[in-house]
Formats: structure tokens, sequence, C-alpha cells
């Protein structure tokens, strides 16, 4: 029992690392990669006010993964070089809300006649109309480039901005964040640590919400499409092994190398063409009640089995060559009893890892079977999801897929352990 | 190669094959004349006055001579025409030569990743490996489809997204694949003598161990190929992969809702070129398994 707790703490170990490297890749796809949410979800044509709207709805106007300061939008307006007016005003997109904000710009080198003197005035504005205004004198220079900090106090807004003598370059606005940590990335880990997955942009719940209702229908699918899949297959990959080289062996495994090369995509139309809109054996479309789930599992199956067969029936035929089979043939034993007892029982490993690998599939379900029999799983919800870019819940299910991966195959392996002492000491 | 010739099986795939790269390379050299001569290629001409034609075979038994004579060559649209008219042909052909695209692109970023990083780790071991064995296990966790077409959607720029998507997600088996063999290779007596004779470590890895391992990297191709093929057709068929150019997916997505209105020609031929391109693939496999490396088994890789 020492070992065992000793192998249950190094696998649990273990997982840290891989289970970092999926929270990274995830975030790096989703942040970094996918270029602004807000852009992408609103479209185009969105206003600078609605995506600042929409970036601090949902967090994305902090750094990415560290820093102090960040960019702000309301000097982009789309066009370059084009935020400043002919008076020094700059051109705000929509009024600042309360904040320390850094300007940036370099100064243009016809006009450097006094280029360290560049001030800042700035209109500030109460809710209720009153103004104040406040200036500040740039003095940092780094680089080239001149900064002057203004804060913006609680309960005001930042209305006009203006820069005055000089002729600046390459403005830039930038926020202040609470700390150098403030970041998406320490949000994301956060937010996940607290099993808060973010908010769905399409439905406008908490993604684990939007999950939740489709578990349900998913597994109602997936699970039968496990469970008969796998015995199926299992069943004639035996019958394979059994009879090696013979009739039925060479019919079956021309049959799943038929069945294997069949597009997935050709199974879910000419499934739903012909069993259900031409011979009428099946609904159409729908989830009402548990004849809806009929056609997609035996479509599931047929989609799945050449795969199935041909993996099983090459474990086993790695099996029967051992000198355990031939021992156990000496001995008499009855074809069955060889290949059951004895072939099946040893060869069962493989198949545990092949099947315990697909349970994660369970629950994130069949994209392609769910959206087109009318399952609202989870595949369904990913898939809309990925349409309209909602992506707060494809990457809530990409992440939770490979976290159950990984708990998966962590009860795999501890499965073995537990099994065949073997597997602890290496 | 004198082997594999003489099943006929294998004959007939190696056929089908070489009949789907020249079908493809045919539809790369239409694509390009058509692009250099700025006009619209004939596979996207409409003619609205011929849609939803049948298979000429079709046509001419259907014929009644009291119909009214139509101007339609029996040689024109010999597998029938789509919505718009267009030659359900020409387009099967074309869109071979985006799966061929596909396939090739896709092995073109999987295999040296998989390669590069199973022989780096295979060899060095330490530390090396046990990065490689984190960025696979990683990789590996991810949950397939749904993380391709996440990538996909994310990169945008249609064929290119879906080249990385498949791409960076499908290295992990043969990374492991030519990991486990390069190890294996390590510690054989030719290693040690390379290494008695002074080379360097590249040297090695690539010049005398690589050459050695390289069948898994043939086999993996042909495994990677037909699945990549059949994930294009299931992202184009979900509308982010290709747009504008006929590819199988497309097609199946178009030929989807007229099929419930008995237009059954698009629907069966683009399957059936799919099939045929797949279990060709397929069987290649398996020869090649079977010629090449009898201990490898079919989802190892």
């Amino acid at each position: 029992m020492f070992w065992m707790r000793r192998y249950i703490i190094r696998r649990v170990l273990e997982m840290i690392p891989t289970t970092l490297g999926i929270l990274l890749v995830t975030f790096v796809l989703f942040h970094v990669v996918g270029g602004s949410p807000a852009q992408v979800v609103l479209g185009k044509n969105a206003t600078p006010a609605s995506l600042a709207a929409f970036d601090a709805k949902f967090g994305y106007d902090k750094p990415l993964f560290c820093g102090l300061w960040s960019g702000v939008r309301a000097l982009d307006d789309g066009r370059r070089d084009a935020s400043l007016q002919t008076n020094g005003a700059l051109r705000l997109a929509y009024a600042l809300p309360a904040g320390t904000y850094r300007l940036e710009f370099a100064v243009h080198p016809q006009s450097s006649g006094s280029g360290l003197g560049a001030g800042l005035q700035t209109t500030l504005q109460l809710i209720d109309g009153e103004t104040r205004e406040i200036r500040r004198v740039s003095l940092a220079t780094h680089g080239g480039t001149q900064r002057v900090v203004f804060t913006v106090p609680d309960g005001w807004h930042a209305t006009d901005v203006r820069l005055t003598g000089t002729a600046p370059d390459k403005l830039r606005l930038r926020r202040r964040m609470a700390g150098f940590l403030d970041s998406q990335l320490v949000h994301f880990l956060g937010g996940l640590a607290h099993g808060d997955l973010g908010m769905s942009a399409d439905y406008g719940q908490s993604v684990w919400q939007v999950l939740r209702r489709g578990v349900g229908p998913s597994l109602a699918v997936t699970v039968p499409i496990l469970v008969g899949g796998t015995l199926l297959a299992l069943m004639l990959g035996l019958l394979c092994a059994m009879w090696r080289a013979g009739t039925l062996d060479r019919v079956i495994l021309l049959v799943s190398t038929l069945l294997m090369s069949v597009n997935y995509v050709v199974w879910v139309l000419l499934g739903q063409y012909l069993l259900a809109f031409r011979l009428r054996l099946f609904p159409i479309w729908g989830f009402a009640d548990w004849t809806y789930v009929l056609l997609p599992v035996l479509i599931g199956i047929a989609g799945g089995l050449g795969r199935d067969i041909r993996f099983f029936r090459a474990v086993m035929l790695d099996e029967i060559y051992k000198p355990y089979v031939r021992t156990a043939w000496a001995k008499g034993l009855s074809r069955s009893q060889v290949m059951i007892r004895h072939v099946l029982r040893n060869s069962l490993s493989p198949v545990v890892t092949y099947v315990s690998l697909s349970i994660p599939f369970l629950f994130t379900g069949s994209l392609l079977l769910e959206s087109f029999y009318g399952i609202p799983g989870l595949g369904c919800v990913s898939l809309n999801a990925l349409h309209s870019s909602d992506m707060a819940v494809v990457r809530a299910v990409v992440i939770i897929g490979a976290l159950l991966y990984q708990v998966v195959n962590l009860l795999t392996d501890l499965c073995y352990a537990w099994l065949d002492p073997r597997v602890r000491l290496t | 190669m004198q082997r594999l010739w003489r099943n006929p099986g294998t004959r007939l795939s190696l056929v089908v094959v070489a009949f789907y790269t020249l079908a493809a390379a045919w539809g790369e050299g239409v694509r390009v004349a058509a692009l250099r001569g700025d006009r619209t290629p004939f596979y996207n001409v409409v003619h609205e006055e011929q849609r939803d034609l049948p298979p000429a075979p079709v046509r001419w038994l259907t014929h009644t001579p009291s119909a009214p004579a139509t101007a339609i060559s029996p040689w024109a649209y010999p597998l029938g025409s789509d919505n718009l008219g267009r030659d359900v042909l020409s387009r099967l052909l074309q869109g071979t030569r985006i799966a061929f695209h596909v396939g090739i692109m896709t092995s073109l970023i999987a295999l040296p990743l998989g390669v590069l990083l199973g022989c780096l780790g295979g060899y060095f071991g330490g530390r090396v490996d046990s990065l490689v064995v984190w960025l696979c296990a990683t990789v590996a966790s991810m949950p397939g489809l749904l993380f391709i077409l996440a990538v996909a959607m994310v990169v945008g720029q249609g064929l290119a997204g879906v080249y990385l998507g498949i791409g960076l997600t499908t290295w992990v088996g043969v990374c492991r694949n030519v990991r486990g063999e390069v190890m294996r290779h390590r510690e054989r007596a030719y290693v040690q003598a390379a290494h008695v004779l002074g080379y360097s470590h590249g040297r090695v890895l690539f010049r005398h161990i690589l050459p050695n391992v390289m069948h898994i990297v043939l086999i993996a191709f042909s495994i990677r190929f037909p699945a990549a093929v059949a994930t294009e057709v299931f992202v184009s068929f979900l509308g982010i992969g290709v747009q504008g150019e006929p590819s199988w997916g497309v097609m199946i997505n178009d030929a989807r809702v007229r099929l419930w209105q008995g237009v059954w020609w698009e629907m069966t031929f683009v399957s059936a070129a799919i099939f045929a391109l797949v279990l060709s693939f397929n069987h290649l496999t398996d020869v090649l398994r079977d010629l090449l490396d009898p201990a490898l088994r079919t989802e190892q890789v």
C-alpha cells in the first residue's frame, strides 16, 4: 500500500505541468492569437466606445501577461495619425472614465523647437455637468518618447484632452492598472481557480449554466455509442482473432476497412436522409423522447466501428502468439475457452486504454451528430459558439475536455497500478 | 516495390492515388491558367438555364422524343450539374486540388515538427526529453476536432487556419513513435561507433539514426493524409475552411439540402470520390505497415 500511495502522489504531481501547459495553450490561443475578441464579436463597424465597453465587461482591457499600463481604445478611430485635431485637441472616441492615464508621444523632428515643454490640458466633467480643468507638463523622455500622466478622479470623466506647444507623433494613450499582475492571464487563471469560466457573450449567462444544460443530452447520445460500439467491435474483433485468416476474418476486415473509409459527414447525412427521411424508421430532428436518440447512436456506432474492430483485432492478434496461449491450447482447452478466458482477458489492458481515452469526448459530445440530429448537447453548443465567435464557451469546452482527459488518464494509470504491481516500480 | 505491384488490391490503390494526384495537378493548372487570364474558372461558371441536370447517362435513359429538344450535348455534364448549372465533374476534380493541398500542407507542418521533436527527445533524453514529453502530453489532451476548429477559427484566413489547426494538433503521434524508435537506436553499436569516431551529435542524429527511422515517417504520412482530407471535408462542410473554391466539404454542404429534393448525383459522386481516395490510402497504409514495420499497430501513429 505504501508503494501505491507513492505512485499516486507521483502521478498527481506529474499532472501539474501538463495542466499548466493546457491552460497556457488555451490562453495563448484565445487571447493572444485571436486578436481582439470585442472586434470579433461586435464586428468591423463597431464604435470604439462599444468595443471599450465590451472589453471592460469581459476584462479584455487588461494587459495580456503582465504590466502596469494597458492600451485604451479612446484614440482608436480606425485612421492612423488622425487622432489630433488642428488645435491640439485629441480626438477622443468616448469620454475617459475615472483612472490614471498616460499619454505617450514622439515629438516630430521638424517642429522640435521646444520639445521638452509640451503641455497637456485636460477638461474633466462631472456627470451632472460641472467642469474642471487640469494641466500637466510633460518632462519625462524615454528614448525620444514623451510621457504625460494625468488622473481622472472618481465620478469624473475626461471629455477633452488637448496637447499644447508641440506637434506630436505616434500618440498612444494607456491606462494604469491596479497592479503589475492585474493581467488577463492572472484573471483567467484566478477565475478558473474559483471555477469561474466567464460569461457567454451569446447567451448572456455564465458559461457554467450553458454547459450544464448541455451535458445531459450529450451523455444520452455518447454513452450508448461508446458502450454499444465497444461491445460490438470487441465481439467482432474476437471473432476475427478466433478464425484468423479465415473467410470470416477476411470479410470482417474488408468490411471494417470499407466502413472506416466512409467520411463521417457522409454517415450523418446519409443516415438522416435514408433511414429517417426515406424509410421513416426514426424521427428526423429533435430531442423530444428516447426515440430521437436512436438514429444518432446508430450512426455514431457505424462511424466508429471500422476503426475499433481493426484496433481490437490487432490487439488480440498480438496476444495469440504468446507462449501462455500455446500452453492453453496444449492443455486441450476449447477454442472459445482459450479466446475468452485467456486471450480476451489479457488483451483487455490496451482495450481499456483505448476506450478510456474516449471518455472525455462523452462530455464534449459529438459536434456533427448533435447539430444534425438536433440534440441540444455540448457539441451543438460549442459548434454554435464557434460560429458566433462566443469564445468563452469554446474555451471552456476545450479546457474541460483537456482536463477530463488528464483525469481519465490518471484514473486509468491508477487502475493499472492497482491491478498490475509491475507498473508501480517503473 | 515489386511485391507491392503483385497484389491486385494494392495495384488498384496505387492507380487510384496516382489518378487523384493527376486530378489535383490538373486542378491546380486550370486554376492558375484561369487566374493568369483573369477569367472565372469554368468550374465556377454559372449556367442559370442548365441547373440541376442529372448525369448524362440518366438524361439519355429518361429522354423522351416528345420532349422539346434541348441544346445540351450528351457529352456535357457527364455527372450532372448543380443548382447554379456548374458541372459536377469538373468541380469534383477541382476539389481534389484542395484535398491534396490540405493533405500535403498539414503533413509539411506536422511531420517535420514531430520528427524533429521526437529525434531531440529520444536522442538527448533528460531535460530535453521531459520538455518533449510535456509538449506531447499537453497537445494530446486537447479535444481533437474542437481544438482544430478553434485554431482554424481563431487564426482565420480560410485555408491557412485549417492547415495550422490540423498541422499543429496532429504531430504528437509521429513524435512519440520517432522518439521511441530513436531511443532504441541510441544504444545500438553503430551509434556508439559513430560516437567513438568523434562525430557531432547533429551528424550522428540526422545522418545515422534518422535514416533508420524514416519508415515511421512514411507510414505516418500515409495515415495522416486521408485523415487530413477527412478533416478538411468536415471543416469546410461547417463553413470554416475554403471559400469561393470547390472543395469536397463545400460541395457536400451544397448538395445536402438538395438531396432531399431528389438531386442525388452531387452528393453521391462527392461521397464516392472521398471514399475511393481514403480507402486507397487506408489500404496502402496497411500494406506499407506490413512491409516496413510489422510491430507497429494501427492507432499508434
